[in-house]
């Protein structure tokens, strides 16, 4: 039994013990505040499955051995894209507009991630570094193509002057709340109890077994070794550039579905500086789910995803109860996104 | 009055996720004695050493249990630092160096010579300079000691193994204040003559006082060398002697709990081999593996032959096999049953049938995070689609099958772990060597090239896979090539030996020729 509890204790890891009891503790602390506990265990259901599939972008990169992805805002921009360009051709079927919307968005996340991934091989050893540069430059990038993009619906532009894209665009006329309303149930009182958005988790779910799939695909094993071991990688005669590339497209075109999803889930899609720092995020969640630099697993991310979102859908109407009006939430979120993803680098640092 | 040890180890037990690998183990070794460390493969030799060194892997994995006394006063050692402060230098059986530095670098790592500033003199000695030209000499110095013949300015990285190791030996022999020294299989890439001349250097080290504790699979080394000896079995001391009180056979016997006879004992020889039926030509070949450059050479090997390849470390003997398997550059014609192999294509020797097994195991042998049945399937699930499942265009890992051939493998070649899922990089050196066998095999080529075959594995094992290569060759006719530094070994198996030197074929001889013909073959270019 003791061998057992130790065993389990060893897998699980003290950081995602520590992190696991501050979030209960951070969830009970609701109850005296009077915030409604189903609300928020139903809040960080929805945003565990909503950014779940962005972190699972995660997986490939890191295997492949490009580390964490912190330029999966070129996944992003692309989903946007794709996302924009489903609702200019005004499908009218919401499952066809999402359709659309992901494989535009995936098409283009393709072409991106291997221009991105042949970038990458050109710089080993410092990919953390120009993965930082090029997501924040992507995004920079698109803040002029927002305004320039010859969109022409009346959803997608500001209604003055007829050019550039608006700031955030509602889902409502096509795909909004699509997968969260799918199969979906609430338990206990309607609008007050616990929302459960089926068809959003099947989603997420059916995403990751397509990436556990593909992880143990004759491609997927090969990419890994590539990552681990490019010498070992090169001696069995596969070319670990290439397989790199792989990772590295792949990992853009989950980042395309995944802010699909996140956005179907959100009700809208936000342009120009909004997924700033969302390839942090993704980062800092998949290294709090138990990934290294090097290694990462479907469960660090389905892990990971639900204590980083989860404490953030507890913890900020808490702070917020507590310190009304100020702008500590945003606080809190950088500091305990940017304090993860520090804490986790200098780990994977000193372990060997 | 009892005898003074410098170093007394005492009750010492170690578990590994409930694997207890040493059991109640005592050490003791006198100043001034070189002190031979013998047991099988996994028998637990480099963890007592990493115990002693204070090793992260020993502390991070729960410590230990039993004392450590040196000169008779007790320690607590949890880091390499005070390792070495406590005087106790170690040459790691899997090497240590940090590629990107130099040679120098990487010597005086951690003690590096610093000479007065201007700043220092205002700020103390962290602003002292360092003084390059004294490390440059102290390099030199060390490694002219040992007798090798290198640049100390160049970068580690992408030298041949038995150069690392003799890096690692200078690094050690430069220290000063060194009590004690640990040397973890230093010889096992090394051919005799060399492994001579380093066991030379150990006495001397001894004859000031330093004490040695001495890792090796070679037990005329031991007995030649050793004062005295303790033996490990499954993690249990067996014995503890003086070396004169022991023979090679009671050694040899003490360790693997039974009689070992002839080295190998070869299956009846129904082969006829034909000088016009050609398994592997090389022409003009040239290889540009740093340290192991080959320089022109031409190479028939017959089909169902036994060929082996020796020479100094070097002088190219590595070189050959890594030029083949496209891993370095590599100009002029191989040609593999008359078919032009294209250099310039990764993988194409593998794609005609050729498997390689490296010397260089933790780089380029391995995927050390991964399981052993991974690392065993792997070469032959990418090149030749085995193992998989086949959905259409997408293919998908067969796991039973896997399985079913990791756990055939682990029988087959005796690999000591806890089950096939096991992490390659957690099992003793020699069961790794095993693993890298087990992956060449499993891609069933036509002709198999092994570089150091026998690296770290120990007596049994050995006969064990010498045996079966010898049994894959007489039974299924298999081209078998082996590159090795044991001219004992390449004698017991080989129809025919090459020697390399100075980067080409200075003889090739019958098995059985005179060590003196041999040895002229090897100094000669
Ligand atoms: N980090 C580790 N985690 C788990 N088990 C380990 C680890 N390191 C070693 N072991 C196990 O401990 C046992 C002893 O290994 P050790 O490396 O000490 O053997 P050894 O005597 O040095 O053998 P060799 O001659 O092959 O080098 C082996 O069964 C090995 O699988
Ligand atoms: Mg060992």
């Amino acid at each position: 039994m003791q061998e057992y509890i130790k065993k389990a204790y060893d897998n699980i890891g003290l950081p995602r013990l520590i992190i696991a009891g501050f979030f209960l503790l951070v969830l009970l602390s609701a109850v005296p505040l009077g915030l409604n506990i189903a609300t928020l265990l139903g809040d960080t259901l929805r945003r565990w499955a909503m950014y779940g599939i962005l972190v699972l972008a995660m997986v490939p990169a890191i295997q492949c051995g490009i580390g964490p992805n912190f330029g999966i805002s070129l996944g992003i921009v692309s989903g946007l894209l794709g996302a924009a360009i489903s609702i200019e051709l005004e499908i009218a079927n919401p499952w066809l507009a999402i359709g659309v919307a992901m494989l535009v968005g995936t098409a283009i996340a393709i072409v991106l991630g291997i221009l991105y991934g042949m970038l990458l091989n050109n710089v080993k050893g410092s990919e953390m570094t120009v993965s930082t540069y090029v997501g924040f430059s992507v995004i920079a990038f698109m803040n002029i193509m927002w305004l320039s993009l010859p969109f022409t619906n009346g959803d997608l532009i500001w209604p003055i002057g007829q050019v550039g894209m608006r700031n955030t665009i509602s889902l409502s006329n096509t795909f909004g709340g699509l997968l969260n309303e799918t199969l979906s149930f609430t338990i206990g009182q309607e609008g007050k109890g616990l929302f459960v958005p089926t068809g959003l988790i099947l989603f997420f779910f059916l995403v990751c077994v397509i990436v556990w799939l593909f992880m143990r695909s004759k491609t997927g094993i090969a990419l890994s070794a590539a990552g681990s071991s490019p010498a070992f990688t090169r001696s069995s005669g596969i070319n670990v550039n290439k397989m790199r590339i792989i990772g590295t497209a792949f990992s853009t075109a989950l980042g395309a579905i995944g802010i699909i999803t996140y956005a179907q889930s959100y009700g809208f899609l936000q342009l120009y500086n909004a997924p700033l720092w969302m390839g942090f995020h993704c980062v800092a969640a998949v290294l709090i789910g138990g990934a290294t630099t090097k290694k990462a697993s479907i469960s660090n991310v389905i892990i990971g995803t639900f204590l980083f979102q989860g404490l953030l859908a507890v913890a900020l109407p808490v702070i917020n109860q507590v310190l009304p009006e100020s702008n500590l939430p945003d606080v809190i979120r950088l500091i305990i996104s940017n304090g993860i993803i520090l804490y986790a680098l200098s780990k994977t640092k000193g372990d060997k | 009055m009892s005898t003074h040890f410098l170093l007394n180890m005492k009750n010492i037990s170690k578990e590994y996720d409930g694997n207890q690998v040493l059991k109640n183990v005592n050490l003791q070794v006198k100043p001034g004695e070189i002190h031979a460390l013998i047991g099988e493969n996994g028998a637990g030799k480099s963890t007592l050493m990493n115990i002693l060194f204070g090793m992260p892997v020993i502390h991070s994995t729960g410590g230990f249990e039993g004392t450590v006394e040196i000169n008779g006063e007790q320690v607590f050692i949890d880091s390499p630092q005070k390792a070495i402060d406590y005087g106790i230098g170690m040459v790691h059986q899997e090497f240590m160096l940090i590629p990107g530095f130099t040679v120098t670098e990487n010597i005086k790592i951690g003690r590096e010579i610093s000479k007065p500033s201007l700043l220092s003199h205002l700020f103390g000695k962290g602003m002292e300079t360092l003084d390059f030209e004294q490390m440059a000499r102290d390099a030199r110095k060390a490694l002219s000691d040992i007798g090798l013949n290198i640049e100390e300015y160049i970068q580690v990285a992408g030298l041949p193994v038995g150069y690392m190791q003799f890096i690692e030996i200078a690094r050690e022999i430069d220290k000063t204040g060194i009590k004690l020294l640990v040397f973890d299989e230093p010889t096992a890439v090394l051919t005799e003559s060399e492994a001579e001349r380093l066991l030379e250097i150990m006495k001397v080290i001894a004859s000031k006082g330093i004490a040695i504790i001495f890792i090796t699979h070679r037990l005329s080394e031991v007995k030649n060398y050793a004062d005295s000896i303790t033996i490990l079995r499954d993690g249990e001391v067996v014995t503890h002697k003086d070396i004169k009180d022991i023979s090679i056979i009671e050694i040899a016997e003490l360790m693997i709990g039974r009689k070992v006879e002839k080295l190998v004992d070869l299956a009846e020889d129904t082969r006829t081999l034909s000088d016009s039926d050609i398994a592997l030509s090389l022409k003009n070949f040239h290889v540009d593996m740093p340290g192991e450059r080959v320089r022109g050479v031409d190479l028939d090997i017959r089909k169902g032959e036994i060929f082996g390849i020796g020479g100094l470390a070097g002088q190219g003997k590595l070189g050959i096999p890594n030029g083949i398997m496209g891993l370095y550059k590599a100009e002029g014609t191989v040609e593999i049953f008359g078919k032009k192999l294209d250099l310039s294509k990764l993988g194409s020797a593998l794609a005609n049938g050729i498997a390689f097994v490296s010397e260089d195991r933790r780089g380029v042998g391995l995927l050390l995070d991964e399981s052993i049945e991974l690392n065993i399937v792997f070469s032959a699930m990418q090149i030749k689609d085995e193992f998989l499942y086949h959905l259409g265009p997408v293919k998908l890992l067969n796991q039973k099958q896997v399985r079913q051939h990791a756990l055939k493998m682990i029988d087959l070649l005796d690999i000591r772990c806890t089950g096939p899922t096991q992490k390659v990089g957690s099992l003793s050196g020699g069961n790794q060597q095993k693993v890298c066998l087990a992956r060449a095999l499993t891609m069933n080529p036509e002709i198999l090239i092994v570089s150091e075959p026998t690296r770290g594995i120990d007596i049994g094992a050995k006969k064990l896979v010498l045996e079966y290569l010898a049994k894959l060759n007489r039974e299924q006719g298999m081209t078998i090539i082996i590159v090795s530094s044991e001219l004992v070994e390449l004698r017991s198996l080989c129809d025919r030996i090459a020697i390399v030197s100075g980067g080409k074929v200075s003889a090739i001889v019958k098995p059985d020729a005179p060590d003196a013909e041999i040895g002229l073959a090897m100094a000669a270019g």
